[in-house]
């Protein structure tokens, strides 16, 4: 540690941090733009300047720039130096005099950056008496609106979205006091991470465009810590509510998971909580009318539920509680995952693997520090985006520890990119197309999946003789097996990363040898798994067979009734399957919130809340167990979560008259009890009747307006705010005002800090973990290193056969995801159908580009666009997964190609 | 009086080709050079007390010490900065136009001095005639083997490019050079670290002015000693000064370091114009602050100039006369510097264009008492430090200078609400 003297006062601080950061964390309230804790200094805003003194006699002191100053033991400096607050108002003046005074008008008023700053350094009175610089604004696409009068040129949308997201194509142009950030033309941001922008812009230059839709100021929302549902990483985020339609989502930071940032996919993906499509009331198909009351479903239910053999479908989208509630409603033994039977496998191995203790599955941030990395048969930016930003973070750790040998810090950006220019880390990617990571990757293989595999298990037995080697491997798949396991060997925190989208899994085996064998005594490999939805993880740690062994019950009319928890199964299998399921049901019943080809059979409709209406836990990829909370109590009392639903099934069968219901008591208390293995998930948020001096935490912010006449045209009389018995948040204004748990955080506010930036005040230090830890718990205990037990079963060498293709799966992060599609910007963005096939077949069946083949796959038949893909390996043909007109496929698959007879 | 930078350059002929520089001993400073260690070089061009010619003053061969010379596979930069573009100045062109020679010369003794194996001469954009000589002489030097592989058989590589610029000031500013080089943005990088460490593509690297280097071929044949020899003052060789305004004979002089303003203006100038009287200086270029009638004695050296307020720059001085409003030569200034705004820091980006504005209503008598305050604070909040780079506070020194010599002229501007001079 270091003593600094600030203003005279001794401070004990962490050496090799810059100043700011230093006297942030001290909790001085020093303002600054372009600075960021994800990003760095680059000493470009000048607004950070305190007095440094040359010890402690100097009096006169000099201004510096407290970014750009590493921390040194005996430091002494002055943040209220007269000359250096003037200097402080003097730099918001300058960018004030360009600054349009919109702020009623503009998006980011309320939680703007540069209104906190401006206030905080006294900045008052205007004396620039001259014009304003004006610029054209651009159409950037649907999801980030553009206003560049507001700009404060503090550059760090560019050092986002170029440097840290690896962006291509918004930039910097002209010059002097008419910079200008934006696009060469007008047209849609192309990088998956540009909702960041609007967090990272300290004013409303870049905002939230689908917040404009319906639009309401931050301290109007009604908010609530959330998970990200839409794929398996469960990034943070803050969700808001006005008037029963969600409006934003916000990144809410976590030092371990997603840290500052979430993408597109996850920001922009939540319409489908205001679709026009949610189911609205219980229906019972047949009866007329068919939407009934809560007393005439009940009574429904269990004439049905007493007279059938019923079997519970679960969901990898659902959280634990409801498919806890589900089970025990049907009863452990017809409980069933509601996956296929290939995916159910893919989670076997990977549990396997997991539950070995054996290896470490690395948190987000971990993956960030990775010095040496292997993906195989991953496309990390369609599938788990967030994994491909920590990458590109990762491939800078080598050379920012070179540039420390030559004393730059790890917090000087500028000098670290003029130091490390195109120098990458190690990074090795497999995959059959090429991906968007393969431009920072050290080399990059394109491979059929049991190729990878091959690769992989080649790399293991390189590692360690003990692991099984491949048979027939060419010698040039050898020579980079072997390139790879040494720079894995040397590296001293190697990652491997590998995943289910490809539906294979010997390269799960084969990742799980590697690090296996990477295994010291002192160090432990990280292997991390992307899995295919938010709760896979959690689903399959339920251990219950798979949709194919639910099929084969129904066939053998071992039951003839289904209850399905949130999962379109027509996603699941080939259609052909499914309606052989569903033809097989005497009664299907149906939890869900959205109408698909799922809830079309069901007898018994009955609507659920999302995310945004319900509370409940769910496991990552890491296996880290992580609460959402309910964000507001929809008007619609039939909206109610799943597990509330099946709950008061289970009472109702079991007896309880309808009066008598209640509120299910802590369903993870009871889930961890009778499975051992969620352990630690009943801890993950303080209790329901957890209280801090006996008060709720607010979902409103304190500023929150117009309650009292939100209402009013239908009640003078304000309503009673809802409670919320499930949880420790309540749905006001009032309550704690103070910083709650780290799980309980609904919103970032401090005095004076009404932006985004806040969280500064939420974290033990600028950049590290929120106050008390950062939420959620990792549930897969690690043992220490021990023998291993090498995984087997080398599938053979790749061999395409005539006329017949292996057709993969290739994940879209805008279109093969199931709920986020409902926002129309994703829906804009998803590819439109097609098939990927090399150029080699393509020459062979004398395809061109776009031109429309036949697709086969078992019974189902695609005309599908052509697009050649020069890398791809022949034998192999790719199409998207799951995108809307091409849901409905048994992966993996194997299909005939033909050209089209138009 | 010696003359050493300026002996072969006559305006009556072309500069000399390669056969004819080395018959009048070019290169020998390179047949000397490679006989000695890179260590020996650097300490005699320290010991020479060479400084920085584009303004900086930094002693030349410290600057060289500050590379790392244990690893000698590195790559490693040379980079000649002949982007020459402060207003008032025109030294280097001569040394460019009048012998290429000389420069490339000097640039393969400090590139092997520091063990450097890349150079890059970086132009500014309008010296067509200096881009035509310079890539003619580098494929001279390069056919007599003094570049390429293996110079002169001493196994020492070394390639020479000449780039050329895009007409940014903003490029003569070493760092913002390094990054116009490399493709970017021109604006400027923080030291540290310096660019002998962390440089051109992140690898060390010297920036040394075009006078700079055209000195130090003559210091390796004739040493140190005869170097410091050449200036009667405290720094030492010879400086090329010019003048530019309204004397009799505006041109450039290469004379011993430490002569002194009056002497340049009516020695060498010929004195003021008639009718034209001697109101102030600009000693160094625009970015100096203005001297006046009571510093006409000073030495022109580093030294002496600093001691007067100013700084000795690029030792070409911009004469304003009694017939030339200050308001508007100094608005004219800041006009330039605040278009010469990279756009990276607050300050320079938004602070000059507001003083150019209100210089520009003083100038049309539109201006206001209390604009005087606000050019101060200009002044006072655009000082060294404030700022990312030293543009914006070398863009105050005119102004701050201008405020202090020739405030009633500005009052008089606000007060008889017109220019004075129109």
């Amino acid at each position: 540690m270091a003593v600094i003297y600030i203003d005279d006062k001794a401070y004990e601080v962490k050496p090799g941090k810059n100043l700011l950061e230093t006297c942030l964390t001290l909790g001085f309230n020093l303002p600054y733009f372009c600075w960021h804790p994800a990003m760095g200094s680059v000493g470009a805003c000048r607004q950070c300047a305190v007095k440094l003194f040359k010890d402690e006699q100097d009096t006169n002191g000099r201004i510096v720039m407290s970014c750009m100053e590493a921390v040194k033991d005996n430091m002494h400096l002055s943040v209220d130096d007269h000359t250096a607050k003037a200097f402080r108002s003097q730099v918001i003046e300058w960018l004030m005099t360009n600054h349009p005074h919109d702020c009623a008008v503009c998006d980011e008023g309320g939680s703007c950056h540069l209104q906190d700053m401006t206030v905080m350094t006294g900045h008052t009175y205007r004396r620039f008496q001259y014009k304003k610089r004006t610029y054209k604004n651009q159409y950037l696409g649907p999801f980030i609106n553009h206003e560049m009068n507001r700009c404060i040129q503090c550059y760090r949308c560019v050092r986002f979205y170029k440097d840290y997201a690896g962006g291509k194509d918004l930039d910097v142009f002209a010059a002097h006091n008419h910079v200008y950030f934006g696009r060469a033309q007008d047209g849609m941001l192309e990088n998956e991470f540009s909702g960041n922008l609007a967090e990272v812009c300290p004013t409303g230059v870049f905002t939230d465009k689908t917040l404009k839709e319906h639009y309401t100021r931050k301290w109007d929302m009604t908010m609530a810590p959330s998970i990200c549902q839409h794929c398996s990483l469960g990034c943070n985020i803050i969700a808001g509510e006005r008037y029963g339609e969600l409006r934003q989502i916000t990144s809410r930071f976590n030092g371990e998971v997603n840290g500052y940032f979430i993408c597109d996919r996850g920001r922009f993906g939540y319409e489908l909580v205001n679709s026009i499509n949610r189911v609205q009331q219980p229906l019972i198909r047949g009866k007329i009318p068919d939407a009934v009351d809560k007393q005439s479903l009940y009574n429904h239910l269990n004439e049905i539920l007493s007279n059938t053999k019923v079997i519970g479908i679960a969901s990898p989208r659902a959280s634990l509680e409801s498919n806890f509630t589900l089970m025990q409603l049907v009863g452990k033994e017809n409980f069933y995952q509601g996956i296929s039977e290939t995916e159910a496998q893919l989670m076997r191995t990977i549990l396997h693997t997991m539950n070995s203790g054996q290896i470490h599955t690395p948190s987000l941030k971990e993956t960030e520090k990775a010095d040496a990395v292997l993906v195989l048969g991953e496309d990390l930016t369609n599938a788990a985006p967030l994994l491909a930003l920590a990458l590109r973070q990762a491939v800078r750790k080598k050379t920012i520890e070179n540039a420390g040998q030559i004393n730059i810090p790890s917090w000087h950006d500028a000098a670290l990119r003029e130091f490390a220019q195109q120098e990458k880390g190690e990074l090795f990617i497999a995959y059959p197309t090429q991906t968007k990571l393969d431009e920072i990757a050290s080399d990059s293989r394109h491979k059929s999946p049991d190729d990878i595999a091959r690769l992989g298990f080649a790399i293991a037995n390189y590692l360690n003789i003990m692991a099984p080697a491949p048979e027939g491997m060419d010698d040039d798949t050898l020579k980079y097996a072997r390139q790879i396991a040494d720079i894995l060997k040397e590296a001293e925190r190697p990652l491997i990363i590998c995943g289910t989208s490809l539906y294979n899994e010997a390269i799960l085996k084969a990742a799980s040898n590697i690090a296996f064998a990477l295994d010291t005594k002192d160090k432990k490999a990280s292997l991390c798994f992307v899995v295919p939805e938010c709760n896979s993880m959690g689903l399959a740690m339920m251990q219950a067979p798979s949709l194919n062994q639910a099929v084969e019950v129904l066939e053998k009319g071992e039951a003839d009734t289904v209850i399905i928890l949130e999962n379109d199964l027509y996603r699941r299998g080939s259609k052909k399957d499914i309606d052989n399921l569903f033809n097989h049901c005497k009664q299907v019943i149906v939890l869900d919130h959205l109408h698909n080809d799922t809830t079309n059979r069901a007898n018994v409709l009955i609507p659920v809340g999302t995310f945004a209406e319900a509370d409940g836990t769910i496991v990552n990829n890491e296996g880290r167990a992580q609460c959402f909370f309910q964000v507001f109590m929809p008007k619609n009392e039939n909206l109610r979560e799943s597990w509330r639903w099946l709950d008061e099934f289970r009472q109702f069968k079991n007896g309880t008259s309808p009066e008598d219901l209640t509120t299910p008591g802590d369903l993870m208390d009871e889930m961890v009890g009778l499975m051992s293995q969620f352990k630690g998930a009943e801890t993950v948020a303080p209790p329901a009747d957890f209280r801090i001096y006996g008060q709720k935490v607010p979902r409103e912010p304190h500023r929150y307006s117009g309650r009292t006449a939100m209402l009013a045209n239908i009640n003078v009389s304000e309503p009673k705010p809802p409670e919320d018995p499930d949880s420790a948040l309540s749905f006001t204004m009032e309550g704690y005002k103070g910083i709650p748990p780290s799980p309980l955080i609904p919103f970032y506010w401090s005095p004076g800090w009404n932006s985004v930036q806040s969280i500064n005040k939420y974290q033990t230090e600028i950049g590290g973990p929120l106050l008390g830890g950062d939420p959620g718990k990792r549930l897969f205990p690690e043992t220490p290193v021990a023998e291993n037990a090498f995984l087997n079963n080398i599938p053979p060498a790749f061999k395409p056969s005539p006329g017949e293709w292996l057709i993969v799966p290739l994940p879209h992060i805008f279109g093969s995801e199931e709920l986020s599609i409902y926002t129309p910007g994703i829906a804009e963005r998803s590819p439109k159908p097609y098939v990927a096939i090399s150029k080699h077949d393509a020459e062979n069946l004398n395809i061109s580009e776009s031109d429309i083949m036949q697709v086969q796959i078992r019974d189902q038949n695609y005309a599908l666009p052509a697009r050649i893909k020069e890398e791809l390996p022949q034998g192999l043909a790719g199409i998207p997964f799951n995108i809307p007109g091409l849901s409905g496929i048994a992966w993996p698959a194997k299909g005939i190609l033909t050209k089209a007879v138009i | 009086m010696e003359t050493p930078l300026t002996q072969h350059i006559s305006i009556n002929r072309p500069s000399l080709n390669l056969k004819d520089y080395v018959s009048v001993g070019g290169y020998q400073a390179v047949h000397r050079a490679i006989t000695m260690a890179p260590q020996e070089i650097t300490k005699m061009v320290q010991d020479s007390n060479l400084k920085g010619r584009g303004g900086a003053g930094f002693n030349t061969g410290m600057k060289w010490s500050f590379v790392p010379m244990n690893d000698a596979a590195q790559t490693k930069y040379l980079i000649a900065n002949a982007d020459e573009m402060e207003p008032g100045t025109f030294k280097d062109r001569l040394l460019l136009e009048g012998n290429p020679h000389q420069l490339i010369e000097g640039m393969i003794v400090s590139a092997y001095a520091i063990q450097a194996n890349i150079s890059y001469v970086f132009l500014r954009w309008a010296y067509n005639k200096a881009a035509r000589l310079i890539r003619y002489a580098i494929d001279e030097a390069y056919a007599a083997g003094y570049l390429g592989k293996n110079i002169l058989g001493t196994g020492f590589n070394l390639e020479m490019h000449l780039h050329t610029g895009i007409g940014r000031y903003m490029c003569g500013e070493e760092t913002a050079l390094l990054n116009a080089l490399e493709g970017k943005r021109a604006t400027p990088r923080t030291k540290p670290p310096f660019p002998q460490v962390s440089g051109l593509f992140g690898k060390p690297t010297i920036v040394n002015n075009v006078e700079t280097l055209c000195n130090i071929p003559h210091i390796i044949n004739k040493g140190a000693d005869w170097f410091k020899s050449l200036s009667p003052g405290a720094d030492a060789g010879t400086k090329l000064y010019g003048i530019s305004g309204k004397v009799n004979k505006p041109g450039l002089w290469e004379l011993p370091m430490g002569t002194t303003m009056r002497q340049l203006i009516e020695e060498h100038a010929g004195g003021m114009k008639n009718g034209f009287k001697f109101r102030g200086a600009l000693p160094g270029g625009a970015s100096t602050d203005f001297l006046v009638e009571e510093h006409l004695d000073i030495k022109m050296d580093y030294k002496s100039v600093a001691a007067a307020g100013s700084r000795l720059g690029t030792g070409t001085m911009i004469i304003l006369d009694d017939h030339t409003c200050p308001v508007g030569f100094v608005h004219n200034l800041e006009h330039f510097f605040a278009q010469e705004s990279c756009g990276w820091c607050t300050p320079c980006r938004e602070g000059l264009p507001w003083t150019e504005k209100i210089l520009l209503s003083i100038e049309n008598g539109e201006g206001r008492p209390e604009d005087l305050e606000l050019l101060e604070m200009h002044t006072k909040y655009m000082g060294p430090g404030n700022t990312f780079c030293a543009l914006a506070p070398g863009a105050m020194e005119p102004l701050q200078s201008g405020l202090k010599y020739f405030r009633e002229d500005f009052e008089k501007h606000i007060n008889e609400k017109k220019c004075p001079w129109r």
